[in-house]
């Protein structure tokens, strides 16, 4: 210690003090620095995440953050991963128009490579769930009864059976699964939007999803029949029993007041 | 104007004309009785008549026509069969034409039945005088009479055994009915107030029927459990299940308001009946972001992070929590039963 504090004033002294700083900080950092960081220098992805902030700094910042981590405004977006910005961009629900109690599905503003670029720089905040492949939310094969068996269980408390939607308190409400594509029912599953819980692989396995995506689409899809006829909205009872007083009542009284109506009469004898 | 323009006199004169009316001339209120009657076409112009019956009979044929269509679509379409219609979508063919011809046919008899009574059948109409609902004095005193002289001729006076045995028999009838009464009970005892759940056994995910762990289940999500031990085809399945379901979310603990539901969570997972408290509905809908759990049935609202808390709506009591924690392979398990009756209330439950 007495040696190198005899030379703390050598004309060097101030290079090697940087030296060693500069390879401390070096050396820290790559033991520090995230480990998907290094990965992501594969310049395609390193790519989509420098255009992915641009376009996040110009859409989504005001709200959620300079750097995703959140405001009063909207919640961090550190860990939701690539697949809950494929989902709320993909359909339309991000950007926000305005604040209420639920933002709702409108017209998709970004396209498809936007919407990758901006989940691939929100997924590199933080690891979350990535966004599906085909095959991963693909219904071919999947078992449809089963799917209806998990679909009653997990989903019909809010989206009604056959996922026609339904009301939830403060004017917030589950939508209705119509036309919704399967990519974002497994994303809406895994990432659980707005008011909705999750159901992560951990409690739901994969096959499990695909197989309630199977379902929805079997009983909610563009060509799923209605053997029974009129399917009033697939709402249940209340619909049915409007119809019935209203159609069904109001017939019978037409009917009624023909047959005790008075019959034409010849004008005059 | 016009009714002082009209010299008093007249009015009931006027009004009356058809029969069965009284007139009194210084009554305003006089019965006006009936209209006078007015022929139809059909009853002075023959040609008239002869097109109603065509009218009637086109009808009746009709029906004729969709009841042999319902025949024939029985026979021609398969069960299976889907085809478009509009405005109904996308409907079975068997349904939906067996459903329309025999409507029709139906439809097309009243509608025939109807329309001759309208126009063909005698349309005069009559007054139905009513009459006392007394019988006559006479008929009275007959009925008595032979009521009297049955009594007397059955010898129910006289033969005393025949007649305390008849009553006797009489009386006990009944019995056979009150003893019935008795597959009301037995009485629930504590079936109300305890559920499956007991020390030391496993929350069973319902999905994958696999023990739950602590890792399986992230802040945000939403599981279902039923308690170990439990099969699918037992046939008390939907019976116990009606008692022991659960809804297993996890709130990060900061996030609990109430001590007690934190020290009987598990690391921030809670475990709570699914069963509301008002009248015992299945009641899942969680928002993940308030932690409010709505009934279906009468918006009851509770705060899972609040020990479930009612915060609107009927429901009387917090939904009941089950003290879970973590046994030596790592699984989810119950610490006991609900300290409290899950489900609606009842009288006995104080």
């Amino acid at each position: 210690m007495k040696k190198l504090s005899a030379r703390r004033r050598h004309p060097l002294a101030a290079v090697v003090v940087l030296l060693l700083a500069l390879a401390a900080t070096g050396g820290l950092y790559a033991v520090f620095a995230p480990a998907g960081k290094a990965q992501a220098d594969e310049t395609a992805q390193s790519l989509a995440i420098d255009e992915g902030k641009k376009l996040y700094s110009v859409g989504c910042a005001s709200c959620h953050g300079t750097g995703g981590q959140g405001t009063t405004d909207g919640p961090s977006l550190a860990g939701v991963g690539s697949a809950a910005v494929d989902f709320q961009v993909g359909t339309g629900r991000m950007p926000a128009q305005q604040p209420g109690a639920q933002v709702p599905k409108k017209k998709v503003v970004y396209t498809q490579a936007e919407i990758d670029q901006l989940a691939a720089y929100v997924a590199s905040l933080g690891a979350g769930p990535i966004t599906p492949t085909e095959k991963q939310v693909s219904p071919d094969g999947a078992d449809i009864a089963r799917g209806g068996d998990l679909f009653r269980t997990n989903c019909a408390q809010c989206h009604n059976f056959t996922g026609e939607g339904g009301a939830l308190t403060h004017g917030k409400y589950a939508p209705s699964l119509e036309d919704v594509s399967p990519k974002h029912i497994y994303e809406a599953m895994q990432t659980g939007p707005q008011s909705m819980p999750s159901f992560p692989d951990t409690t739901m396995p994969e096959q499990q999803k695909r197989d309630i995506i199977a379902y929805v689409k079997a009983v909610n899809g563009e060509d799923s029949a209605s053997p029974g006829g009129l399917a009033l909205g697939g709402l249940g009872p209340v619909s049915e029993g409007l119809f019935g007083w209203i159609f069904g009542l109001g017939a019978l009284i037409a009917v009624a007041v023909w047959v005790a109506a008075h019959t034409a009469k010849a004008k005059k004898s | 104007m016009s009714s002082q323009e009209i010299p008093e006199e007249i009015l009931p004169v006027e009004q009356g004309t058809a029969h069965g009316a009284v007139t009194v001339a210084d009554d305003p209120f006089a019965d006006p009785g009936l209209p006078a009657h007015k022929p139809r076409v059909q009853d002075i112009d023959e040609r008239a008549a002869r097109r109603s019956e065509r009218a009637v009979a086109f009808l009746f044929t009709l029906s004729m026509l969709a009841t042999v269509a319902f025949i024939a679509s029985y026979v021609v379409f398969p069960v299976d069969q889907i085809v478009y219609i509009w405005p109904f979508g996308h409907v079975s063919a068997l349904n939906f034409s067996l459903g329309m011809t025999l409507g029709l046919a139906l439809f097309f008899i009243g509608a025939g039945a109807v329309h001759w009574a309208r126009t063909l059948m005698s349309d005069v109409e009559t007054a139905a005088e009513r009459h006392p609902i007394e019988a006559e004095p006479e008929v009275k005193a007959q009925v008595l009479a032979d009521f009297a002289a049955g009594a007397a001729e059955s010898g129910l006076g006289r033969r005393k055994l025949i007649r305390n045995t008849m009553f006797g028999a009489l009386a006990l009838v009944p019995l056979s009915g009150v003893v019935l009464l008795r597959d009301l009970g037995p009485l629930p005892e504590k079936k109300l107030r305890t559920t499956m759940w007991s020390r030391g056994k496993q929350l069973i995910n319902m999905n994958t029927m696999e023990p739950l762990r602590p890792e399986d289940i992230v802040v945000g999500s939403l599981t279902f459990a039923m308690p170990e031990g439990l099969e699918e085809d037992a046939h008390d399945f939907q019976t116990q299940m009606g008692k022991a379901a659960l809804m297993i979310v996890r709130i990060e603990p900061d996030d609990i308001k109430n001590k007690r539901e934190r020290e009987w969570a598990h690391e921030g997972i809670v475990a709570f009946s699914k069963i509301c408290t008002h009248v015992g509905c299945p009641i899942s809908l969680y928002e993940q972001q308030t932690h409010h759990v709505l009934c279906p049935c009468h918006q009851s609202t509770f705060d899972l992070s609040d020990g479930a808390r009612v915060i609107f709506g009927p429901a009387g009591h917090p939904l009941p929590q089950l003290r879970i924690g973590v046994n030596d392979e790592g699984n989810l398990e119950a610490l006991g039963d609900f300290e409290e009756p899950v489900g609606a209330a009842f009288w006995e439950r104080g």
